[in-house]
């Protein structure tokens, strides 16, 4: 009982980064329609910026955390300046294998700096923000992490549903056309999805750092598995993308725990194949609403 | 009544079946003509054992990569999978090659059958879904893949590998690089031809109504998921096709060489080539395969220059970084790709010196 | 002649290089007017109205030629972005709502081109027209009727609180009564913003009752223009969109059909 409590506590805590991870990937997703193979390098790169803000420059890991947040904002801003924006309205294929070679640059640069070779932060959480609930103990990363987890979710969720720029955002995702006549700048959008999407992505990186080490093959794989997140909760539903997250992190947790180890990574994509042939939008997907 | 014609500078078909021909012009099918003879009868002669082995690896790529296009650049289908079946056609080759003690000449189809069969199954889906969605099916049909591949042990033998025997024909066993070669580009024509034919027939036409919106598509009448699955066969096909001769030319496989990698890999031959244009396949397994070779060659010669080397970097990475690049701006700079540049040339030849 | 707000001077409006749509079409807008502009499918309603708010982009289409004038300034193959914020706002055709926000989202969105300022009063104001829509406030516009959607573009297009309001076919596929009432608030937000509107129909009975000034396209050019009294009584005009035979009886359609002459007017 005690190793199930175990696996469901880590189970969310993965499963909330997962989500939260997925949730940038959306946020690209409905705004420009473009599907983000590069998710897992931005994650990675996010990562690694971070070991070289502290480990290189010695900076205080605060001042660190929030270079490397504007750092990749700017990043995804200028992503999309450069490599999206001459591709709007190209056919897909072209969108996805421009991500896939943006991927495949980031990774190269990253393997070219810092070696393939597995990295760690000095630790830095501090002790007391480990808990006890009875038996099972979690670790002060992961209570870091539902902490943080938990900020980003209010605040984003805040920002779409309330502020004007994020219901600008939302409205270019539904129509951009009719987004276009009311003088919404559309393109300033895709910008801010990327720049955003970026930072999130890089949080992630860095969280996932501490937790596990900071390893560019694991770190990009993360990227990959975000499909199987988005397309659970519906590839245009950021709540979705945070159920989905939890529920992969769990299914993965408890396989790896009670079945076998190596089943555990491909666990995911399994679900992912019937769930889209059951229920091809996802268990949160919008339903589309089609009117003629 | 034929006669020997040069390109007409306009469209002058009378009939359709004009339109249908192969080459419009006797000249294009005399190149065509000489091309082959060069390729197959002075090739193999002259060139060094690292020339055919590097003919060869185009020669296989080619095969798997003008399957795709017909995949991805006739029918509109994204798949991301196309790697996995490359290595399911591997290993049914293997496997038939060293269970069953099949010839190659018909372990060779059957494993493209086989892989067509679970291409089929990977297609299913695209009944259903569309777009990214179906994209991200295949995505999951190359994990499921690689992890059965990895842990049926009692079949794949896992992580091992297998060994395959020497290809046998009655007497005369086809070893070495150039016997290989005839192999090779012997099935590369021979799959060209009919690649374009399917093309040329009701099912490609079908494919590409499908792409061009397959919704007006089945208004017409045609059964969209059919065809779809149809294409999805088609190019796995081609892809295990192409795996089972890899199996007989490197002799061993593992299943390490058939990840996603080697999906994208494919892909970037397609959307370099040219979408939706048969030679501009073997243009891009060409162009992808002498890239590899390239920058396989300049990392090594990079890590022999000791001021590289006192900098303390690794350079194998610089690999990834440029093939990620060439990807990046063939999009960005040529997104028809290779064909396309192809077909400027020519017509510039053609028009030349009157270039309007 | 009061001032004139929107001035187009022979304008040609080309699609991907090649598709000439508009052949010189010159019309002006005078300050505080309603300008209806008539025609049939393809006449070039659209592009025309496309071509002033810049949305012609998009659809590749472009002004090749003459110019468009809106307060004295050039602002032919402008951004859609930088139109809008001149205060000309264009209400797309065919009902183009957000479908997954709810209707005060999509209000709020109209706000784009003035990011930043209170809002508060100009739902208030559109509530006020369209009180209809209050009821519906939180429910996703996706799942509103046609006519509601009417109402939701229209009072959209007002929070950005445009001098210049373009109309599309508001009254495409609604119900007579409803398009009765859009008409009568269309009037209402005219007298009492002064906001200067250009209306485009099918419904041309419609339009010339609430247009001071009419403007008859066809294959991409004006051919007629005039006050909308005087179009509403011209004898072409009430043959070809009002149903009327010369002698101002309704004709059946079967004589529509068998003798209908199409006159050219150039």
């Amino acid at each position: 009982m005690d190793f199930f409590l175990q696996l469901l506590v880590n189970g969310v805590c993965v499963g909330l980064l997962y989500g939260i991870s997925a949730m940038g990937f959306v946020m690209i997703f409905k705004s420009s329609s473009v599907l983000n193979f590069a998710h897992g390098e931005l994650l990675a790169l996010g990562a690694f910026f971070f070991l070289a803000l502290i480990t290189w420059a010695k900076l205080p890991i605060i001042v660190a955390f929030i270079l490397t947040l504007v750092g990749c904002f700017i990043l995804g801003f200028l992503i999309e300046k450069f490599f999206l924006r001459p591709l709007i309205g190209e056919k897909l294929i072209f969108v996805i294998m421009l991500t896939v070679g943006l991927a495949a640059m980031f990774k190269g640069f990253i393997l070219l700096i810092w070696g393939g070779n597995l990295h760690t932060y000095p630790s830095f959480l501090s002790e007391s923000l480990s808990l006890n609930l009875g038996a099972i103990h979690i670790a002060p990363v992961y209570t870091a992490t539902m902490v943080i987890s938990i900020i980003f979710l209010v605040i984003f969720g805040l920002f779409f549903k309330k502020s004007s720029q994020g219901i600008y955002m939302r409205s270019v995702a539904d129509n951009q056309k009719a987004a276009l006549s009311l003088g919404v700048h559309v393109r300033r959008v895709f910008a801010l999805s990327w720049a955003i999407a970026a930072l999130v992505a890089s949080m992630s990186g860095i969280v996932l750092g501490v937790m596990n080490g900071v390893n560019v093959h694991d770190l990009s794989s993360i990227g990959l598995k975000v499909f199987p997140v988005v397309i659970l909760g519906g590839l245009d539903s950021i709540g979705g993308a945070i159920i989905g997250g939890i529920i992969i992190g769990l299914l993965e947790t408890f396989t790896g725990g009670y079945l076998s180890p190596s089943l555990r990574d491909v666990v995911p994509y399994i679900v992912l194949v019937f769930i889209l042939l059951i229920k091809p939008y996802g268990l949160f997907g919008l339903v589309e609403i089609e009117r003629v | 009544m034929r006669k020997f014609s040069f390109h007409p500078c306009g469209n002058y078909h009378e009939s359709y079946k004009q339109e249908l021909n192969i080459f419009e012009t006797d000249f294009g099918r005399a190149c065509l003509l000489i091309f082959l003879a060069v390729l197959f009868f002075v090739v193999p002669f002259v060139a060094g054992p690292y020339t055919m082995y590097i003919l060869n690896t185009i020669g296989i790529a080619a095969i798997a990569a003008i399957g795709l296009n017909i995949l991805i650049g006739y029918t509109g289908q994204i798949s991301l999978g196309h790697g996995a079946f490359f290595g399911v056609g591997a290993y049914a080759a293997a496997i038939l090659a060293t269970r069953l003690d099949i010839s190659f000449l018909i372990a060779i189809p059957a494993a493209g059958f086989i892989t067509a069969g679970v291409g089929m199954i990977f297609g299913l889906p695209s009944g259903r879904l569309k777009g990214l969605y179906l994209t991200i099916a295949t995505l999951a049909g190359q994990f499921i893949i690689e992890y059965v591949l990895i842990q049926w042990e009692s079949l794949t033998k896992g992580t091992m590998g297998i060994v395959l025997p020497a290809p046998k024909i009655l007497q005369w066993t086809i070893s070495g690089d150039r016997a290989f070669f005839f192999l090779i580009f012997i099935s590369l024509v021979l799959m060209t031809l009919i690649a374009v034919n399917i093309m040329r027939s009701k099912y490609g036409r079908a494919f590409i109504a499908i792409r061009d919106n397959d919704r007006a598509a089945e208004g017409m009448g045609i059964p969209i998921f059919k065809y779809k699955l149809l294409s999805f066969g088609i190019s796995s096909f081609y892809a295990g096709f192409a795996g089972a001769l890899w199996a007989y030319y490197m002799v061993s496989i593992t299943t390490e060489p058939f990840n996603l990698g080697l999906s994208v890999e494919f892909i970037a031959m397609v959307i370099i080539g040219g979408m939706g244009n048969i030679p501009g396949a073997i243009f891009g397994a060409t162009f992808i395969t002498l890239l590899n070779e390239l920058l396989r060659y300049l990392t090594v010669l990079l890590m022999n220059i000791n001021f590289v080397i006192n900098l303390g970097f690794n350079i194998a990475p610089l690999k990834e970084f440029v093939f990620g690049l060439a990807i990046v701006l063939f999009i960005l700079i040529e997104p028809k790709g290779l064909a396309e540049l192809w077909r400027i040339i020519r017509s510039s030849f053609k028009l030349w010196p009157f270039s309007y | 002649m009061g001032d004139i707000l929107l001035q187009l001077n022979n304008i040609s409006v080309v699609y991907s290089d090649v598709i000439q749509v508009l052949k010189g079409v010159s019309l002006s807008v005078e300050k505080g007017h309603i300008v209806s502009l008539l025609g049939s499918n393809g006449a070039g309603k659209t592009t025309t109205l496309k071509a002033i708010s810049g949305l012609l982009k998009p659809e590749n289409g472009e002004v090749t030629d003459g110019s468009i004038i809106y307060k004295n300034i050039n602002i032919q193959n402008q951004s859609p972005e930088y139109i809008t914020r001149q205060g000309i706002i264009q209400v797309l055709e065919g009902r183009q709502p957000f479908k997954y926000l709810t209707i005060e989202e999509n209000l709020r969105v109209g706000t784009a081109t003035r990011a930043g300022k209170p809002y508060k009063e100009d739902l208030d104001m559109v509530y006020h027209y369209f009180p209809a829509l209050v009821p519906r406030r939180k429910s996703l516009a996706g799942y509103c009727s046609g006519g509601e959607l009417q109402m939701l573009v229209i009072g959209r297009a007002l929070m950005a609180h445009p001098e210049l309001l373009m109309l599309d076919e508001p009254s495409l596929g609604l119900a007579p009564l409803v398009v009765k009432e859009i008409f009568r608030i269309i009037k209402k937000i005219n007298e009492e913003h002064g906001t200067t509107i250009v209306l485009v129909e099918q419904n041309a009975r419609m339009a010339l009752q609430v247009a001071h000034h009419g403007y008859v396209m066809e294959n991409g050019k004006i051919v007629m223009e005039g006050m909308s009294s005087d179009l509403i009584n011209n004898p072409d005009v009430k043959e070809f969109y009002l149903g009327m035979a010369a002698s101002g009886i309704a004709k059946t359609y079967k004589d529509v059909k068998s003798y209908r002459r199409r006159k050219r007017w150039l």
